[in-house]
């Protein structure tokens, strides 16, 4: 017989409910859990997904839009200054509308950061951020910078308890990640776009061969990382023919440009003349010559690859539960997946119904993001200024929006716990307790934010402390805040 | 061309009979007994560095062809008929012009998934196998050489890198504020933490680096210009401050040579660059790869600069998780690839030519019809330095540091 995990009583069922799968509680949120703490999560789950944060309504179409008026811009001053590089001065308005892309950036983070602070679900929110990383796009272009938070918006959060394959299909296809990931410029080598773009030319740079050309060919990125990272994993069985092929098959699927209807201006597109003609195998399945459908056929069979279910539902697991999860936890997540053909709510039904999810001792170190959302939240507020916000996540290592590469931000307690970190997480705790704790209570401040999993020995500290602020500066670094 | 290309061609036919780098051996290294002065600097390049761009073999009669746009002509800066370095590396070139800084241009680690999460694991790990351990090896470096004198390791940044991971205890320490030297609550939380086996010990060390960081900046050793701007910098990520110019990557380097000098301060540093990943418009002399080498070169001048007198007693070894495509994309830029360019500086180098062999361009000799084919192994190279420049015995570095290397043995004749 196994034996089942030690499963907590209701008090600390609340407060794990509440801190380990949301983003830490708000004053009375572990009290409104503790009827029933299941409840309360599973109630979150809903058809439409997440809550969109209120950002200025910008989509991410206007948003591109928007960058390639600037570039054109810019293209035209340079061209116009001649060999007068222009000087850098604050009333350049190449640098003015450089801003304003950045202000665009700083504006979602905000919205998102708010969001995190002041909802009342906050296991939706989680479940949400897990997926905005699972499919990362990230600021480290100026052009998807300014479409990182219309992206979240538009192709993850509704899509977070719906089916797999449409949010596979939905992040992959988007324009922030054929931008991000370099597919919007790929090109079928065979395709009559390439063919058209090496024709000889007359004038200038003739008799060069590559004289003055776009280059126009296959670029591979966002087929193997949709393989290596969004769905069957780097040990799923591919091989380098795989990416390749896919890459073929995904050419043509771009961003709408000025010489396109006006309409699609920033939309994608599928560009029939750029697609590479003929068969693909990919993974040891044969699709047949088509446009787009080919990639989305491929697309589709990745989402429902075993492979799939097992790389994502050991992910899941890793961010709510433990680096190193109980194998019991992956079989339910993976049954579920199964069972439902990669059904979302129903995944994250059965992570709320494992009982190993539940284990009485936190495994999981906060990241920066969660640390600086929980701290606002055991204070009940929320973040009001970007320019604050921004800078304490640089330097605890999470630059907002700008996760270090396709992968995502890092999970494991090794990654985050580290001698310059707690510094860094000190020196805000500090200030910020400071700022925020006014003529309030820690010792209440405590016993609301971690309810039964305050331990003695922080209680002790916090009532012990010189001032308020120092209280609540204990209890924001004390050991069990800093875990979930 | 090239006498150099032939002597190499004629060295990798031997090795292709069995014969290794090791007939470069020369006698093991004198105990000198400085070696507990010696200091070690690991700087890891993320995202995949195209090493054809690093130090182009523009004596290899394929290369112009093979790499099309981005080829690299006379403004290269020469090494040799065979090889010569990016424009952007100016400090390098100059190093490697007195014999102080050396290339291993065909290097690989033994994973050839062309995954970045999975061959920077393999870089930093050290094992045979993605997923072989989940400590660093230079953390174990570390370890064994604790076994026999106290040496103290840092990594740059506020994220640990993977290499530095472990059992080890090492210090970590990121641009930012300092600290209130006389607040109370430092010393409430080491009491909060004193039985929490992660926290304790990472905020006791984040203290002691924060106080040294101090000295570190104002102190003789920054001389070279970290006063101030470190001091007064914005926090904010290693990558966002590099951002901010060269001159900032430049004080980077000095600060973090300033540690490396003060007295009980790191003999062993990790520092991570990341940016590599250049899969459209990678740009030949002039562009986004060419920048982020200019920062590169930047932060390896501060620190030779800020060492100062140490430099003779230092090495610095600069690698990649994998080289790129042999041939551009179709959108300017290059994929993932095998082999790599791998720096070696140091102030005491063993003068010699590039370390491992060549294998060309020629298309047989790509891998898989691809990339630059690996000749050395990238845990040759470490194991070569961490023998010859800090003295680990050849046990415990293929127990310990790199199990199952023994198929890869140390590069004799570093330093």
């Amino acid at each position: 017989m196994r034996k089942e995990p030690v499963v907590a009583d209701r008090d600390l069922s609340a407060a794990i409910a509440v801190t380990r799968f949301g983003l830490g509680a708000r004053p009375g949120e572990i009290a409104a859990a503790r009827g029933d703490p299941k409840g309360f999560l599973s109630a979150q789950i809903r058809p439409s997904g997440a809550d969109q944060p209120r950002t200025n309504g910008e989509t991410s179409a206007q948003r591109i839009a928007g960058f390639r008026v600037y570039q054109q811009d810019k293209r035209g001053m340079i061209r116009a200054a001649g060999d007068d590089t222009p000087v850098a001065d604050a009333r350049d308005p190449v640098k003015i509308a450089q801003k304003m892309l950045r202000d665009d950036v700083g504006t979602d983070f905000l919205a998102r950061a708010q969001l995190g602070a002041e909802t009342e679900a906050g296991f939706r929110e989680r479940w949400t951020l897990f997926w905005a990383n699972h499919f990362t796009v990230s600021a480290n272009k100026l052009v998807t910078a300014t479409v990182v938070g219309p992206f979240e918006n538009e192709a993850i959060r509704p899509h977070v308890f719906g089916r797999f394959a449409d949010l596979l299909s939905t992040a992959t296809t988007h324009p922030a990640m054929l931008l991000y990931l370099d597919q919007a410029q790929s090109i079928g080598p065979g395709s009559p776009a390439a063919q058209y773009l090496s024709r000889p030319r007359r004038g200038a740079g003739a008799g060069s061969p590559s004289a003055g050309r776009k280059p126009a060919g296959l670029n591979e990125n966002l087929a193997r990382e949709i393989l290596e990272l969004h769905t069957v994993g780097v040990d799923g069985g591919y091989s380098q023919a795989d990416v390749t092929e896919f890459a073929r098959a995904m050419t043509g699927l771009s961003v709408g440009g000025f010489r396109e209807d006006p309409e699609m201006l920033g939309r994608p597109v599928f560009r029939a003349v750029a697609h590479e003609p003929g068969a693909r195998m990919v993974m040891g399945v044969r699709y047949a010559p088509g446009g787009k459908e080919q990639a989305g056929a491929i697309l589709t069979d990745l989402a429902r690859h075993p492979a799939t279910a097992r790389f994502i539902c050991a992910k899941i697991a890793r961010h709510f539960v433990a680096d190193d999860p109980p194998p019991a936890l992956l079989r339910r997540l993976e049954y579920a997946w199964a069972e439902s053909s990669g059904e979302l709510d129903h995944v994250a039904r059965a992570l709320i119904g494992a009982p190993e999810s539940w284990a009485p001792q936190p495994a999981k170190f906060k990241t920066p993001y969660e640390f600086m959302i929980s701290s606002w939240r055991a204070t009940g507020g929320a973040p009001r200024d970007i320019g604050r916000l921004a800078p304490v996540l640089n330097a605890m290592g999470q630059k907002a929006f700008s996760a270090p590469s396709p992968k995502g931000w890092p999970e494991e307690t090794a990654a985050w716990a580290t001698p310059a970190a707690l510094v860094q997480r000190m020196s805000w705790a500090q200030a910020f307790s400071e700022a925020m704790v006014r003529d309030r209570d820690p010792k209440s401040l405590a016993v609301e934010a971690l309810g039964a999993r305050l331990s003695p020995a922080t209680a002790t500290a916090v009532a012990r402390a010189e001032s308020r602020a120092e209280g609540l500066a204990l209890l924001l670094m004390s050991p069990e805040f800093q875990r979930r | 061309m090239t006498a150099h290309l032939s002597r190499r061609r004629a060295m990798l036919a031997a090795a292709g009979l069995g014969l290794s780098v090791d007939l470069l051996a020369r006698p093991a290294l004198a105990a000198t007994g400085d070696l507990a002065n010696r200091k070690l600097v690991v700087v890891i390049c993320r995202g995949g560095l195209d090493g054809l761009s690093l130090a182009p073999p523009v004596g290899d009669p394929d290369y112009q062809a093979l790499r099309g746009s981005l080829a690299l002509g006379d403004d290269a800066l020469a090494l040799d008929g065979a090889f010569a370095l990016h424009p952007a590396l100016k400090s390098v070139h100059g190093l490697a012009k007195a014999g102080q800084a050396r290339i291993a241009p065909a290097v690989a680690t033994p994973d050839r998934a062309r995954s970045h999460f999975e061959a920077q694991d393999v870089l930093e790990t050290g094992a045979a196998v993605v997923y072989g351990t989940s400590s660093g090896w230079l953390n174990r470096a570390v370890g064994s050489l604790n076994a026999r004198r106290k040496v103290e390791a840092l990594s740059v940044g506020p994220t640990a890198p993977l290499i530095l991971r472990g059992p080890a205890p090492a210090s970590s320490w990121s641009p930012g504020r300092g600290i209130d030297a006389q607040a109370r609550l430092p010393s409430l939380l080491q009491d909060l933490y004193k039985d929490d086996p992660v926290l304790g010990p990472a905020l006791a060390r984040g203290l002691a680096t924060e106080t040294m960081a101090q000295a570190a900046i104002s102190g003789p050793a920054g001389a070279g210009g970290t006063s101030g701007m470190m001091a007064s910098a914005q926090p904010g990520s290693i990558e966002g401050y590099l951002r901010q110019g060269q001159e900032a990557a430049r004080k980077l380097g000095g600060t973090l040579a300033g540690f490396m000098r003060e007295p009980g301060g790191p003999q062993i540093a990790a520092l991570s660059l990341d940016g590599f990943d250049t899969h459209a418009n990678q740009g030949a002399a002039n562009g986004q790869l060419a920048n982020r080498l200019g920062y590169l070169d930047a932060v390896l001048d501060g620190l030779y600069t800020g060492l100062g007198s140490e430099w003779s007693n230092t090495v610095v070894v600069v690698a990649t998780e994998f080289g790129r495509t042999a041939r551009v994309n179709g959108t300017g830029g290059t994929d993932h690839g095998t082999a790599s360019t791998a720096l070696i500086l140091g102030g005491s180098l063993k003068p010699g030519g590039i370390v491992g062999d060549w294998p060309g361009l020629k298309t047989a000799a790509l891998y898989e019809n691809r990339d630059l084919a690996p000749s050395l192994d990238m845990r040759a190279l470490f194991k070569g330095v961490l023998a010859d420049h800090l003295g680990l015995d050849r046990r415990a570095l293929e127990t310990t540091v790199f199990p199952d290397s023994a198929g890869a043995p140390p590069v004799a004749g570093l330093v």
